[in-house]
């Protein structure tokens, strides 16, 4: 099949892709042939058991890891055959991430990091700044642009990470449980936001444990043992 | 869009050691005291080397120096056969060099005699060398006062002395002396001039000028003094025929030195029964020095090495640290999207700033060092340029070196595992 009819209307496509993770001399099979398109603009909630592989799929689809068989086609490219460097610069300039633990870098204040994709991207630190600063009161935390993470809330934290996610402008936004340290409250609001950039026109796949975090999706995938088990939502 | 990304690269790193100053600090320490030590110790052998190539330049890389010298029979036998032992270098001896040799451009002959010099009220014995103005010409000293032996005083058999410090001191002449009338042994000179001598002279090196008090014209010595020379050695009158006492040649170019030399001594062989001289040779006693010196150089330089390896390791050991510490920051960089080259850089650039910075404390401290050594001691250093290139391109290299590998370690951390590290 031609690459350029997964563009129509796919932002990223996984074709009978398989995950094997070697442990010693025993072979987990985190997935074991996943096909599926996330269409452009979509919002989509992965679901299931531990161990199903849902964060592997992620990481897949976030070029973080190459799949063992199969194709994921993102943006045109056959991520499985690109090299580091090239996993590398479709992570800089096509994809978001937001992680469970934030994970913003400690010695840095809320600026510099929402500044990190920037400076990887190699951007004149003026507009750099300017950009950190416009992403900062999208998330609503133009008053914080000088703290560092550690003295930030939770959910300050995490917006945050997603002022740095947005800040390449990226195709799709991936969240690995972005609720999971917060506190419900805390998690609708960081859920409200991640709608309002779906509206906007972002792509947005997120793995969640809770229901009610993933009633914010359109489409809920459910996985076991590594294979897709159910879809729900508008298709 | 592209704005200096190394300038920022070096202010991230920056910015990282500062994080935590103590370590950073404790961590340089290796590669200061290295440094520190590396440019003191070789301010400390160039210095004791200079004095030494110093002293025998002074010499005359391109002199040869042939000093007559009583052979070992000879010494043995004087006292018990006959009462004048007769040896050493011939007036014949400085003709026949210059004809022989084309590379000798110039012989000076020097003749040597003691005599009771008495100036005014003061009498002492004075080492007293006749010679020609080309003396003045090979061994250069400043001139103190007054003028050198000249050409006219040797055609017109003047008697007329250069003094030496060394003579005027024992004399306790002042520069007034010139135009006074001294009186050696049974005749009265004009004293012309003064010079100075070669100055404190240590170890075996002597240079010609050694304890000379003072200058005549050699015809004149020749003619008032003759050849032979009488002692008195603890009640024993001994006696000693010697026309020369020595003779240095120079040679047209270093190059030729020491085959001129070589080309010397079998001349001499030839006409001298008994091995009455002595040939030596500055330029061979320069290359030795020098050899010393490097011989030096490498044994202080495998030392540094020593410690700045010290220094590498301990750079190597922190910034291991300091990955395994920083292992989700690198997962973090990397899943935003940075390179595994840029995540070497950025680990490089920190070692290599915190070697460089050892380094450049440690150049402080390589200064201060031998300063204080001088200052206090009173030895002679030199700190060479090239020792402070050295050890800064050594500092930085460290850095390298003892970086890289912690350094592809930190880019090699798979960024979903690095993400999970806690
Ligand atoms: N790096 C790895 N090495 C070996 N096995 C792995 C690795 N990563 C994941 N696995 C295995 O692959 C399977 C799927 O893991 P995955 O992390 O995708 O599950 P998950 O659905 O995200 O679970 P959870 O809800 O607990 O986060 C599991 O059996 C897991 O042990
Ligand atoms: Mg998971």
């Amino acid at each position: 099949m031609d690459i350029a009819n997964y563009l129509n209307g796919a932002a990223a496509q996984l074709e009978n892709v398989h995950k094997t993770y070697q442990m010693g001399i025993q072979q987990v099979k985190a997935l074991s042939g996943v096909s599926i398109a996330f269409e452009k603009g979509s919002f989509w909630a992965i679901l299931g058991p531990s161990g199903s592989g849902k964060s592997t799929m992620l990481n897949l689809l976030g070029c973080l890891d190459r799949p063992s068989e199969g194709r994921y086609i993102l943006n045109g490219h056959d991520v499985s055959t690109l090299d580091d460097d090239q996993l590398s610069e479709m992570r800089l300039n096509h994809l978001g991430f937001i992680f469970q633990s934030f994970n913003l870098i400690p010695q840095s204040t809320v600026e510099e990091n929402i500044q990190l994709p920037l400076y990887y991207q190699g951007w004149d630190p003026e507009e750099s700044t300017e950009r950190a600063r416009e992403l900062a009161s999208k998330v609503g935390l133009e008053d914080r642009l000088n703290h560092r993470p550690m003295e930030l809330s939770g959910g300050q934290q995490q917006r945050v990470a997603v002022a740095r996610a947005l800040a390449n402008d990226p195709a799709i936004l991936l969240a690995d449980e972005p609720t999971g340290n917060l506190d419900s409250h805390t998690g609708i609001e960081i859920m409200k936001l991640l709608q309002e950039l779906n509206q906007q026109g972002k792509t947005v796949i997120m793995v969640t444990h809770e229901q009610d975090i993933a009633a914010f999706a359109q489409h809920r995938m459910y996985m076991k043992d590594g294979l897709i088990e159910r879809i729900e939502g508008m298709n | 869009m592209y704005y200096n990304k190394h300038i920022r690269e070096v202010k991230l790193g920056v910015k990282n050691l500062l994080l935590h100053k103590l370590r950073s600090f404790l961590t340089m320490l290796g590669v200061v005291f290295g440094v520190g030590s590396v440019i003191a110790m070789l301010a400390v052998g160039e210095g004791a080397s200079k004095e030494a190539l110093d002293r025998i330049r002074k010499l005359g890389s391109q002199n040869i120096i042939i000093s007559s010298a009583k052979s070992i029979e000879e010494e043995s036998q004087t006292n018990v056969r006959s009462m004048m032992s007769v040896y050493g270098l011939l007036y014949e001896d400085e003709i026949r060099l210059r004809v022989t040799f084309p590379m000798i451009k110039n012989t000076v002959p020097v003749k040597e005699v003691r005599k009771e010099g008495r100036l005014g009220e003061r009498a002492m014995e004075l080492r007293v060398v006749g010679t020609t103005p080309r003396w003045f010409d090979l061994i250069q000293r400043p001139l103190v006062a007054g003028r050198v032996l000249a050409q006219l005083d040797f055609e017109t058999k003047s008697n007329v002395v250069v003094l030496t410090e060394h003579g005027v001191r024992k004399l306790l002449a002042g520069q007034n002396t010139i135009g006074q009338t001294l009186r050696l042994g049974g005749e009265y000179f004009e004293v012309v001039g003064i010079v100075q001598n070669a100055g404190n002279i240590g170890g075996d090196i002597q240079t010609p000028d050694q304890e000379i008090d003072a200058y005549i014209p050699i015809n004149v010595a020749r003619e008032r003094y003759g050849d032979i020379l009488t002692k008195n050695l603890s009640g024993t009158r001994s006696m000693e025929k010697v026309e020369l006492h020595q003779i240095i040649a120079e040679v047209d170019s270093t190059e030729h030195v020491e085959a001129t030399a070589s080309g010397i001594e079998s001349m001499l062989k030839l006409f001298h029964k008994k091995e009455d001289y002595k040939i030596s040779v500055p330029l061979t006693l320069l290359r030795q020095a020098e050899a010393t010196k490097r011989t030096f150089n490498i044994v202080l330089g495998s030392i540094a090495g020593i410690s700045l390896l010290v220094g590498g390791i301990g750079i190597m050991n922190i910034m291991l640290a300091s990955v395994t510490e920083r292992t989700r920051e690198i997962g973090i960089r990397r899943a935003i999207g940075a390179k595994k080259k840029q995540i070497i850089t950025q680990f490089l650039i920190e070692t290599v700033v915190l070697s460089t910075t050892g380094g450049l404390i440690g150049m402080g401290l390589g200064l201060l060092i031998p300063f204080l050594i001088t200052l206090l001691a009173g030895m002679p250093t030199v700190v060479s340029a090239f020792s402070l290139a050295l050890s800064l391109g050594i500092s930085m290299a460290v850095g390298i070196i003892f970086g890289i590998y912690p350094a592809i370690r930190a880019s090699n951390l798979d960024p979903i595992v690095a993400l999970r590290h806690e």
